[in-house]
């Protein structure tokens, strides 16, 4: 039984011994590309969607950010993938086939179609910054999404059990965790004109984030250990810390009027006159919300390694692996359960 | 099809020799990797990976095997022995009521084999034996395999990038020849051939045991129902799988992927909705 116990001990039963200790699956092989690609497809399909929403908006400055970071994410992320490959010069041999089972096998080709659609997207609004939405920036937006939670989906897709068990809520972390990112660098590269919704998706975001992670712990019950120890652990913390502050931030730069969009510009238009503001609003503000914007990137990246961590941490443990399958198996013997 | 081939390893007549871990190193050419010595009984080789296919656990136990109980030099004593001798157990008696575990462990050939489901670029197949075998020629290094195996068994390579295991011998199988391991086994604790005759020879084997009290003994893996949707390469057990570093209940990921799909929509649903409840405020 683990030894920080937890609800899931329930079960009373003599423990078997392990064999001298040594893993029953095997720690995962990836390198720290991997975390490091979680983050920054998360950043480009998350921005796909805040660039295109804000076409929708008619907030053409918001988007040419959001495109400028939609297309550094998934630039990065293939260079990322392949150079984790035990043999690099074979990464187009993942599009031979489709598989439904394997979450790498469908990643690839979301991977593929959205940086394709992103690409595109982003170079047409680069020559036409006034474009109207069209069928690039909603393919972009369309893949971009499950881009940003199909990673989650494919550690949890494993035997690891801190990854497996956690499988019903780590898409909303890695979504919300995806959708800070993209906040973020939209509001680091020129915060002020067009930014309130990244302002506020950022904020909702962290608070989301943090919801999403406190449900999954709990719901992991003694499993949640690899998270909150050892290396995992102090990345969450770290995490954690990056990411509200990085919200309080952003509350703090924010300031009614200092929006580009119609209605503020009308509101600015009255007070005009009588108060000339430096255009995009007070510098002071401005710099706070960048600060929050790079907090948040910052938060995004350790949650990814903590997350990361965690797998290995759960993976070297044999006792993580024998606990889970024997109260699973004393639940299922139990009669009604 | 041919008929699905299998091993069945019978740990109860192990003896601990590691003929299996060298013929397969031998006939597969799977490169050394000295670990030095573990102090974990005769048992220098860890666990099965990428260079080992064949792995022999030695289990030390302060448990009777049932000689000793009888007093020295008695009739009843020698009867005791002779019993152990005759059911292929003798093996593992020592001294003060203390025995000896010892089995092979080897790639399950997983009915649902969790490294096939995971890989992206088809080098993991089915062979026409039914059983699960990585082309070294096509697989890019990506190690999601070696996640998605609830047995720990397959692994990266250091140095070649690719992963490894137990083919079980497909070679020598197109050739209608036996497979090194099993070939190599003395005792016949490894056996090959059909996966049902197997089957049912084990179940006889349990069976002969459970009726001359050896009430440990027990199958793993035999049975369809379970996670994996039943094991190629199943064996007889002397205790808890756990005991000997195999998961007592494994389940193949595969199980649980439309669950891990529908939560990954749900998610990306609800990001793109996200995104787009944010540009609801301060929009007039
Ligand atoms: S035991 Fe592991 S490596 Fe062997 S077939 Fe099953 S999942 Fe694949």
């Amino acid at each position: 039984m683990n030894p920080k116990g937890g609800e899931a001990s329930m079960v009373p039963r003599e423990r078997p011994t392990t064999y001298y200790g040594r893993p029953i699956v095997k720690r995962p092989v990836w390198k720290p590309e991997i975390p490091l690609y979680f983050f920054f497809g998360g950043l480009a399909g998350a921005s796909a969607n805040l660039a295109t929403a804000a076409t929708f908006a008619g907030r053409p400055r918001l988007a040419r950010r959001a495109w400028a970071g939609a297309f550094v994410g998934v630039t990065v992320s293939p260079v990322l993938l392949i150079r984790d490959l035990g043999r690099p010069k074979r990464f187009l041999y993942m599009l031979r086939v489709i598989k439904i089972t394997s979450p790498m096998s469908l990643g690839a080709w979301i991977l593929a179609a959205n940086g394709g659609a992103t690409t595109l997207a982003a170079g047409l609004n680069l020559l036409a910054p006034r474009r109207r939405a069209g069928l690039p920036e909603i393919g972009a937006a369309l893949v971009g999404a499950p881009l940003a939670t199909y990673t989650a989906a494919l550690i949890t897709n494993s035997a690891i059990p801190a990854w497996s068990e956690a499988r019903l809520e780590m898409p909303f972390v890695f979504a919300s965790s995806a959708a800070a990112s993209a906040a973020g660098a939209a509001l680091l590269t020129v915060p002020g004109e067009e930014t309130e919704p990244a302002r506020a998706l950022g904020i909702a975001a962290v608070v989301v984030e943090e919801a999403a992670s406190r449900i999954m712990l709990k719901r992991l019950g003694p499993l949640a250990s690899a998270y909150e120890e050892d290396e995992a652990g102090k990345a969450d913390k770290v995490a954690r810390a990056l990411s509200a502050a990085g919200a309080v931030a952003l509350v703090a730069g924010g300031k009614r009027g200092s929006d580009g969009s119609r209605g503020a510009r009308r509101a600015r238009g009255r007070r005009a006159a009588k108060h000339p503001a430096a255009p995009g609003g007070d510098p002071a503000r401005r710099a706070i919300t960048a600060a929050g914007g790079a907090l948040l990137l910052a938060g995004a990246v350790c949650k990814r390694w903590a997350v990361f961590k965690a797998g290995f941490a759960s993976a070297a443990d044999p006792d993580q692996t024998i606990d889970l399958q024997r109260d699973r198996m004393a639940a299922e013997r139990r009669p009604g359960a | 099809m041919s008929e699905r081939k299998g091993f069945f390893t019978d740990t109860s007549v192990c003896i601990g020799c590691k003929a299996c871990e060298v013929a397969c190193k031998e006939w597969n050419q799977v490169p050394a990797d000295p670990q030095g010595l573990t102090g974990n009984s005769y048992d220098n080789s860890g666990e099965l990976g990428a260079n080992r296919w064949r792995h022999v656990a030695f289990i030390e136990q302060k448990v009777s095997v049932g000689v000793e109980e009888a007093p020295p030099e008695s009739f009843a004593r020698e009867a005791a022995r002779q019993s152990l001798v005759s059911d292929g157990l003798d093996p593992h008696e020592d001294a003060d009521g203390f025995r000896w575990l010892m089995s092979s462990d080897v790639c399950k050939h997983c009915t649902e084999a969790g490294c096939l489901d995971a890989c992206p670029t088809g080098a993991l197949f089915r062979t026409e034996f039914g059983t699960v075998v990585v082309q070294p020629d096509i697989c890019n290094g990506c190690g999601y395999c070696v996640v998605s195996c609830p047995f720990g068994v397959i692994d990266q390579r250091e140095g070649d990038g690719r992963v490894w295991k137990c083919t079980m011998c497909y070679d020598r199988l197109k050739d209608d020849m036996e497979p090194a391991c099993a070939q190599a086994c003395p005792t016949d604790s490894i056996q090959f051939g059909d996966l049902d005759e197997l089957r049912e020879r084990a179940a006889r084997r349990v069976e002969r045991l459970h009726e001359r009290g050896r009430e440990e003994a027990r199958l793993y893996g035999d049975s369809e129902d379970d996670g994996v949707g039943g094991f190629g390469a199943f064996f007889l057990l002397l205790d808890e799988p756990e005991t000997y570093r195999l998961p007592p209940d494994p389940v193949v990921p595969t199980r649980r992927t439309p669950e891990v799909w529908a939560a990954a929509l749900g998610a990306a649903a609800v990001l793109a909705g996200g995104v787009a409840a944010s540009f609801l405020r301060g929009r007039r």
